[in-house]
């Protein structure tokens, strides 16, 4: 049998306001518990929520950055249900009328391959707080800094097919969002927290198989891990002819297993209504408008403008562009150097893995982005070989001289004086009389071990270009 | 005994030196002390704090203050959240609660220089038209103490009745303002939704609740709008329109003005002898050269029901957060979260209170959605075009506040019959419209209330039509003598 598989995703941005979504409490991460709940946070009697300005403009920010359609009037509404970390009794959400509406955004695979993911739409909406179940004894510990926060929920339609389309629509999602500003990100702190609802069905079957959503999954690998294990169960279920109940499951990352959490069927009925402590949001063309002309180069649009301004090719530009950070980084190099191949395959290749290794982001190098340029400019002005330069990069992460210095300082430099270079290629014809022999008996090979003797004979630092030069002429 | 007189008369003797804050204010406690035993309109009494105001608005007054509210004694709903004082809301639930802050109305009577005496007794959570639903116990009816004294602000109705304060706020979601106003022959006014902030007003039914002024004359209505009205960014239903001076316009004759007459309200269900004394205070207005004329408000029989639709509906979400966990009642030693929630809220509420969490539980759940909340806010929309249709005709639309003159304690026990009292006020929170309640005669020594209303934001003149019946009759300067007659049953 051969079954497909169906992916929707439901991801929670929490957007980077300063206050929370109806409140001017601090919405910064890492507080002592309770110390950022006002009144309005607590569910005072008598307090009342005033619209975050500011969080509009992000979500209409991503809405555009989408290309969706924006909501010109978007309503807030109440979703009820009682739990100890909802403070009012209900969450305020947007039901009918969200802030964005229908969108989409482009994944690129591996291999190359782009596709369309639509986007149904996302709306604005309060977090809730955290319960905390460990160290109170049996007892439950309740933190409101966390609840008003504002989130912008993003659904997508059900386009993903596997767990690696899903993996990159979120890291173009999590992208997205960095270049607007709008979020950090980050998973781990829970600042972007995904759901997936996940089923599977015959190939070609138009009917959606039943499916499962499994919540706040916090990494991008743990997404892979979820989905895939997700659906290995569910065609188990359905191979050894059982029937997949429909229900919120937990991802256990210890085990690398889902779990079932509750089942929908018995779910909360959320009695939505219209939140009638505000009044609906208007927004008009104009504002629409502003916002646009305000948007940063998307990813997209930088990776267009790479391939065709620095002839790029696709993959590198994609890769450069994944992240805003790395971008400009990027960018700034090649205005140092001039060269933007040598640039692309030095901060996809030796700065990315120094980062990774480390744990480090972009903003966090040792390596400047302007001490990178200037090192690759040396490649270019064959102060150094490219070799050497792997050496002077590793002295770099250390070291926070001048490039120039370090260069200076441990006797890098090329030799690129003639005469240097003729007395080291008389040594090593001296020294291979058997291998200059076979190379004047036409054995073509054997000048590269010449070329290597020489090299070596300078500790790397004899222009190679010369080298073969030279060589080629004393041979003659 | 001083005779009660109202804001302005006594920002007068104030000035003139006549007499003090302070001397006023102990005047009004000692009243308090005196005679809120019978009347239960009190559930807070501030004595401390009211004489510190008072001797600080009487050094305002020497400087010169011009606020006519400035060392008047006032009344708050026990609805209105204020700072270090408890604020239960009528509600076992709210019992021990105390505000770490003030309503905004609150905030600015204390601004004005006004001075707080307590905190007044109501319906729970605003829910009932009685008083009888109050924690604290009933309220009763200076006019007679086997009597209600109507609902919810029955309290501030009953104070400033009986003069245990000059001036007292009250909230009014159906009719909570005009009912009791009507049965206690005082002066009740509604201004339209989003005029006065929200803020710090415990809600009942968001969509429907409005803060407004209980007091003996419409001229003082005035002056305590002057104080209460206005926008407030920190409610977002608050209206930014510019606030007039209330008391501009009062004088104004009412040549030419055209009073609709809903038959609707002159219908099968009101007491004739109410009628009557309606029907005599229009020929007042003819007198002042008013015209009469028949107007339909064809929805109006549905306004009941929609609103309690709406109402429970909102408020079925607004009470959800007292569940135990942050402030408020708490069960004793729950065994679990559910056990907790259940018992708080088992044993905070009362019964009105419980019954409308359930019906407006029900009307939101799926399913029925559509049958009940959404046809209650189409009825709605209905019942605003009817009021926008008829003041294409007239300039107010004039009515009785109450089918009848103030009942029995203990006399309608169907929840019923008690939302029908509602029965002509309730329209004008649905329209959003000002309304009020004005005294309009007496049947067997209980007062009637006249009820008019106006189109939106027209408090203004409103208020100046009020004033000009009062500057006609006596009818809202008689006092009651605190009786109690024998139950007729």
């Amino acid at each position: 049998m051969s079954w497909e598989t169906v992916i929707g995703l439901e991801v929670h941005v929490q957007l980077s306001t300063l206050s929370k979504l109806f409140s001017g409490t601090s919405t910064k991460f890492g507080a002592e518990p309770n110390t950022q709940a006002n009144i309005y946070d607590l569910a005072l009697p008598g307090t009342l929520p005033v619209m975050n300005e500011a969080a509009l403009e992000m979500a209409v920010r991503f809405g555009l950055a989408i290309d969706a359609e924006i909501g010109k009037k978007s309503v807030f509404d109440r979703k009820n249900y009682f739990y100890p970390d909802l403070p009012k009794g209900y969450q305020v959400s947007q039901l009918h009328f969200p802030i964005v509406g229908p969108g989409s955004l482009t994944i690129t695979m591996e291999d190359g391959t782009e596709k369309v993911i639509g986007v149904t739409r996302a709306h604005m909406e309060e977090d809730a707080g955290k319960s905390l179940h460990e160290d109170f004894h049996g007892m439950s510990g309740i933190d409101l800094n966390r609840a008003g926060t504002p989130l912008l929920e993003i659904v997508s339609e059900p386009d993903l097919r596997n767990a690696k389309e899903a993996v990159a629509y979120l890291k173009k999602l999590h992208s997205i969002i960095r270049y607007l500003d709008i979020s950090d990100g980050n998973m781990a702190q829970g600042s972007m927290r995904c759901d997936a609802n996940v089923s599977i069905r015959q190939e070609g079957d138009p009917e959606l198989g039943t499916r499962t959503e499994i919540k706040n999954i916090n990494s991008f690998r743990f997404v892979e891990k979820a989905i895939n294990y997700e659906v290995m169960r569910q065609r188990e279920i359905l191979e050894d002819g059982g029937r997949i109940v429909q229900e919120t499951r937990l991802y256990d990352s210890d085990l690398d297993e889902t779990r079932s959490m509750r089942s929908k069927e018995v779910a909360n009925d959320y009695r939505y209504f219209p939140e009638p402590d505000l009044l609906p949001i208007v927004i008009d063309e104009e504002y629409i408008e502003a916002i646009r002309t305000s948007l940063p180069e998307l990813p997209d649009q930088k990776s267009e403008r790479f391939a065709a301004e620095f002839g790029l090719n696709p993959y590198d530009a994609g890769v450069l562009v994944s992240s805003r950070e790395m971008a400009e980084y990027f960018e700034r190099v090649v205005e140092i150097c001039g060269d933007a191949k040598l640039s692309a395959n030095w901060v996809t290749g030796e700065l990315l893995a120094l980062l990774n290794k480390n744990n480090w982001e972009f903003p966090d190098s040792p390596i400047s982005a302007d001490r990178l340029g200037t090192l690759i400019a040396r490649i270019k002005d064959n102060t150094i070989s490219g070799k050497i330069a792997k050496t002077v990069f590793e002295t770099m992460i250390e070291d926070q001289d001048e490039v120039d210095t370090i260069i200076e300082n441990k006797g890098l430099k090329q030799v690129t004086d003639s005469g240097e270079i003729e007395n080291l290629i008389d040594e090593v014809i001296v020294s291979n009389p058997d291998q200059v022999q076979q190379f004047r008996d036409g054995k073509e090979a054997v000048f590269g071990y010449l070329v290597g003797q020489a090299m070596k004979l300078s500790k790397g630092k004899a222009n190679p270009a010369q080298v073969n030069q030279i060589l080629r002429d004393k041979l003659k | 005994m001083m005779a009660a007189k109202t804001i302005a008369e006594l920002a007068r003797a104030l000035r003139d030196g006549e007499t003090s804050s302070v001397e006023l204010t102990r005047h009004y406690l000692d009243r308090i002390n005196q005679v809120n035993s019978k009347l239960n309109a009190y559930i807070t009494v501030c004595e401390e704090q009211a004489l510190a105001q008072a001797a600080a608005a009487d050094l305002r007054l020497a400087d010169g203050e011009t606020n006519p509210v400035c060392g008047i004694p006032l009344a708050h709903k026990d609805i209105f959240c204020t700072q270090g004082i408890t604020t239960s809301c009528g509600s076992r639930m709210l019992a021990n609660f105390v505000a770490p802050y003030n309503a905004t109305v609150v905030d600015k009577f204390n601004a004005a220089g006004a001075v707080m005496l307590g905190k007044t007794n109501m319906d729970e959570f605003a829910m009932g038209s009685s008083n009888e639903t109050s924690y604290f116990g009933p309220v009763r009816n200076p006019w007679d103490t086997n009597r209600v004294a109507g609902g919810s602000s029955g309290g501030s109705a009953a104070a400033v009745a009986a003069d245990l304060c000059v001036m007292a706020t009250g909230t009014d979601t159906g009719g909570s303002i005009r009912q009791p106003a009507a049965f206690c022959g005082i002066t009740g006014f509604k201004p339209s939704y989003g005029r006065i902030s929200r803020w710090g007003m415990i809600a009942f039914a968001s969509s429907l609740d409005q803060a407004g002024p209980i007091c003996k004359s419409a001229e003082d209505a005035a002056i305590m709008m002057n104080v209460m009205a206005g926008l407030d960014p920190k409610d977002s239903t608050s209206v930014d329109l510019a606030v007039p001076d209330y008391t501009a316009d009062l004088e104004q004759a009412l040549n030419g003005l055209r009073i609709g007459l809903p038959r609707q309200h002159f219908a099968e269900g009101l007491n004739p002898e109410v009628e009557q004394a309606v029907r005599d205070g229009l020929k007042e207005f003819e007198k002042l050269g008013a015209t009469l004329v028949d107007i339909d408000l064809p929805n109006n029989h549905l306004s009941v029901s929609a609103y309690y639709v709406v109402a429970p509906a909102e408020a079925s979400a607004n009470l959800s957060r007292y569940d135990g966990v942050r402030y408020g009642y708490r069960c004793d030693n729950p065994i679990d979260l559910e056990d907790m929630y259940k018992r708080t809220r088992s044993e905070g509420f009362g019964d009105e209170v419980k019954r409308r969490i359930l019906v407006g539980t029900y009307a939101l759940s799926a399913g029925f959605y559509d049958a009940y909340y959404r046809k209650a806010q189409q009825i709605r929309r209905l019942i605003k075009q009817d009021f926008l249709d008829a003041f294409q005709q007239v300039d107010v639309i004039i009515g009785p506040t109450s089918p009848h003159t103030a009942f029995e304690l203990g006399a309608k026990s169907d929840p019923v019959a008690m939302y029908l009292e509602d029965i002509y006020t309730i329209a004008v929170n649905l329209a959003g419209l000002p309304g009020i309640s004005i005294p309009a005669g007496f049947i067997n020594g209980m007062p009637v209330g006249m009820h008019m209303v106006a189109g939106d934001f027209e408090e203004a003149r409103l208020l100046n039509v009020a004033h000009q019946f009062q500057r006609a009759t006596d009818w809202h300067l008689q006092q009651p003598e605190l009786k109690t007659t024998e139950s007729a049953a």
